[in-house]
């Protein structure tokens, strides 16, 4: 298990190198950063000035021997637009992407381990037809659209919740959720539902016809023992996977429901940037989000090697 | 199709006939199962609808979707009280009827899904042969490349590479055309392995078939199935991440008429128009909607491995 566990924690320190890789020498594709950065109406001093202030004068090698020193401890240069670390600014967002990143997953695993369970024990029944409306629904139906509808219909006609913004409760100087987060977190968590109705459904679909289930029914134990004991049990090992997966692609993927909503997290930020072409900041927040997504999968392949043995000793 | 072009008997040239004639059997077989498939027949027709849309847009829409109209802007859709017969899905803010907009919407949609899925599908295949094939080093390394960039967050590379390089159909068609070709790569490379181990291209080498013969029989023709499949849910991933692009104002032009930059005018009057927004995101759903189901059904025909998770 050591060796398996050491060897994914390099394997991801490797992609996260590669990640630096592509995040600097991407900026440099169009041949000059500093025209990326200024506006059009720029005065050649301006430009100058700029070059000088961002090190981009310096020779290539130089420079991404720095950018990588920087990186290490979380050191991505100022902001031009906000005139601060850019980490600094990545961290002040980051609880509201991750309170709605949590919300999103939370209900996407209400709504879809009952869904997919009830549809994949009773095939062809209502529930089945629920459970795969809802995982193509999840699948096709884009989340930036779904959340203007539901502004629409939740906020503009029926007044149920605010139309954008995010608002927290205070309680034991903990910042706790609000309804403001409702309709943007089931937004964003509409393509997780999805996923986890459709695997839900086919896991219990499949398991159902294994041999210790059959056993299960034949020494006469109850349908929700079954179901509770040895269903859901074999069905949750492959679901650490989806859920650690997905939770990464919720906390990087809410750019356009923080715009829409007005959410002070890191995707607003990313979208705030890339107006201001300020491309420090969507340096530094293309590597954190990475550094996120990489370390989630890493607990993930972890979880799933202590629960499954066959995954540790197989590698 | 040449057939049985090398005179002989080997048992190599047997197995091939069979599986010609097993080809052209199973075409009919094929459209056999697409009839009994009643989610992969309306999958279909909602695919081939888009696709007449985006064909025969100039003469489907009933108006020229640039066209603006300020005294005709911002009336509802026709069912709606204010509501008028001339534009069925009312126009936006600047007067330019939705539904023309609509229909010329799909021409960048489907041009991007397509072009896109053509340059990852036909660019991943090859990489994904050398791969799979080559073995040792340079699969080693091409694989290190192929999970790297699966590790990403995609939509924030996405969004980083199109601010990066501005605003244009070919450069979109480009960013996902080059970003989706891991996606390719690998079901190249497993199918190539697996492939190789099997009995009868075991058998085929044992006989002395070329290399190449064994691609272009063996490996290739088995890996039309899965190839189709994959690239029926990558084109609808493609048009669902393009109108993505487009909402946030790094897609395609804002003057051309593309469901995302609908979207994006949409988005401005949500709260007094809402009809500007809803129909491109039901332009999207639909399109979505018939690629997954006809891609759903492509896999239960195409891989039948597949089928036993389905029901």
């Amino acid at each position: 298990m050591q060796r398996y566990i050491l060897s994914r924690v390099i394997q991801s320190i490797l992609i996260l190198f590669g990640v630096l890789f592509i995040i600097f020498f991407m900026l440099q594709l169009t041949g000059d950063p500093v025209s990326l950065m200024v506006s059009r109406n720029a005065t050649p001093e301006q430009i100058e000035a700029l070059r000088e202030e961002m090190g981009f004068n310096r020779p290539m090698v130089i420079q991404f021997a720095d950018f990588i020193t920087g990186a290490v401890v979380g050191d991505f240069g100022m902001s031009l637009r906000h005139r601060q670390p850019a980490m600094k600014l990545i961290l002040e967002r980051l609880p509201a992407t991750v309170e709605l990143a949590a919300v999103a997953l939370l209900l996407s695993l209400a709504i879809g381990i009952p869904l997919g369970l009830l549809g994949g024990s009773n095939p062809k029944s209502v529930w089945d037809t629920l459970a795969r409306g809802a995982g193509l629904m999840g699948q096709t139906i884009p989340n930036f659209w779904l959340a203007l509808i539901l502004i629409v219909v939740f906020s503009v006609n029926l007044g149920w919740f605010p139309t954008f913004g995010r608002e927290t409760y205070e309680f034991m100087g903990l910042n706790l959720p609000t309804r403001s987060v409702i309709l943007p977190s089931f937004a964003l968590g509409l393509f997780t539902t999805g996923q986890i109705v459709r695997f839900t459904r086919s896991a219990v679909l499949e398991i159902k016809n294994e041999d210790y289930v059959r056993t299960a029914y034949s020494k006469g134990l109850s349908e929700n023992h079954i179901y509770i004991r040895h269903i859901l049990r074999n069905a949750s090992i492959p679901l650490i996977s989806i859920v650690g997966v997905q939770f990464g692609y919720l906390l990087s993927g809410s750019i356009y429901i923080e715009t829409i909503f007005s959410w002070p997290g890191l995707g607003n930020l990313l979208a705030e940037s890339i107006g201001n072409r300020d491309f420090a900041l969507i340096q530094a927040i293309a590597f954190f989000t990475s550094l996120v997504v990489v370390a989630l999968n890493l607990l993930t392949d972890i979880a799933y090697g202590l629960a499954d043995p066959r995954i540790r000793y197989g590698d | 199709m040449e057939n049985g072009k090398s005179a002989g008997l080997s048992t190599g040239l047997r197995i091939d006939e069979r599986a010609e004639s097993g080809f052209l059997h199973s075409l009919s077989y094929v459209g056999k199962l697409l009839w009994r498939d009643k989610a992969g027949m309306i999958g279909l027709i909602m695919f081939l609808t888009v696709a007449a849309a985006a064909i025969f847009a100039p003469w489907l829409a009933p108006y020229n979707p640039l066209k603006q109209d300020l005294r005709s802007a911002k009336i509802p859709p026709a069912w709606t009280e204010r509501g008028d017969i001339s534009h069925p899905l009312g126009t936006d803010n600047l007067g330019r009827d939705i539904l023309s907009r609509i229909i010329y919407g799909s021409r960048v949609s489907l041009t991007v899904g397509f072009f896109g899925v053509l340059i990852a599908c036909s660019l991943g295949l090859l990489i994904g042969l050398i791969s799979g094939y080559a073995g040792g080093r340079t699969d080693n390394m091409i694989m290190a490349g192929v999970n790297l960039i699966l590790a990403l967050p995609y939509l924030v590379f996405v969004v980083f590479i199109a601010a990066i390089l501005g605003r244009g159909l070919l450069i979109v068609i480009l960013i996902f055309g080059f970003t989706d070709i891991p996606i390719f790569v690998r079901i190249t490379r497993g199918e190539v392995l697996r492939i190789r181990e099997s009995g009868y291209v075991e058998s085929a080498m044992s006989i002395g078939a070329s290399k190449w013969r064994i691609i272009f029989r063996h490996i290739l023709p088995n890996l039309i199935g899965p190839l189709i499949t994959i690239a029926t849910f990558e084109m609808s991933a493609m048009i669902f991440y393009e109108a993505g692009l487009g909402f946030l104002g790094l897609s395609v032009p804002p003057s051309v008429p593309s469901w995302g930059n609908m979207l994006a005018t949409g988005r401005k009057y949500l709260t007094i128009y809402p009809w500007i927004a809803t129909f491109p995101g039901l332009a999207i759903v639909f399109t979505g909607l018939g690629m997954n189901l006809l891609g759903d059904w492509f896999r239960d025909v195409l891989d039948p491995r597949m089928r036993r998770v389905k029901k």
